[in-house]
């Protein structure tokens, strides 16, 4: 559960599965090159670097709570992302296909909705300003 | 008593500073400390409401009362993923 200047690995995120679990959910977030209508070059997150990394741990707990037969890892990436690369990597592992899906859909969309980070685009013309979803 | 205040992001932009150590009356809740900060930043007065904060880096209410010593945020929006 953090939050990691460094590239996501993400092959090593699938070694803590579990004999036991027999689904495995893989979700990947990728600086797309567009946002909007407007061209994007280069994503800069921005954490609340403590606040993040309890609130990730946060939302894996309660999600393993509500599906207590999946294990859940989130990891985010902060600083300067090119187009392509990963900037967020949840695993969910389970038994069955079903609970890792749920584990996994359920944990990204929180991290959406309340890990304090913060995306700032970048376009081919240099300029660049904050995401804000609510405005979207 | 003394809290310090962060900001991130599109608030760190408008404020011009990334966190900022602010003397408060004693019983000084969260929103009060908002108030006064929208007041100094007419850039952030622009939004529409109060935005989610965080006191020793956990989600709170805005009626929170704050102890000396909090650190404090006000957050702007987020956007990760």
């Amino acid at each position: 559960m953090h939050l990691t200047f460094n590239p996501i690995d993400v092959a090593a995120l699938l070694n803590d599965v579990r004999t036991s679990d027999g689904g495995v959910c893989l979700f990947l977030g990728v600086v797309r090159n567009e946002n909007e209508g407007l061209p994007t070059v280069a994503i800069q997150y921005e954490a609340y670097g403590p606040m993040a990394e309890s609130e990730m741990a946060r939302v894996a707990r309660q999600v393993e709570e509500e599906w207590p037969d999946a294990r859940v890892r989130i990891l985010h990436r902060a600083g300067r992302l090119e187009v392509g690369e990963v900037s967020v990597a949840v695993v969910a592992a389970a038994p069955h296909r079903r609970e890792a899906f749920e584990a996994c859909r359920a944990a990204i969309d929180r991290v959406k909705a309340t890990v304090p980070i913060w995306k700032k685009e970048f376009h081919p013309d240099g300029s660049a300003e904050w995401v804000d979803p609510t405005k979207s | 008593m003394r809290v310090n205040l962060l900001y991130f992001a599109s608030f760190r932009d408008a404020a011009g500073l990334s966190e900022q150590v602010r003397e408060l009356p004693e019983g000084t809740r969260v929103s009060q400390l908002w108030e006064a900060v929208a007041r100094e930043i007419p850039r952030l007065a622009s939004f529409p409401t109060m935005p989610p904060a965080a006191v020793n880096r956990e989600y709170v209410e805005a009626d929170r009362t704050l102890c000396d010593g909090d650190e404090v945020a006000s957050l702007p929006p987020v956007a990760g993923g």
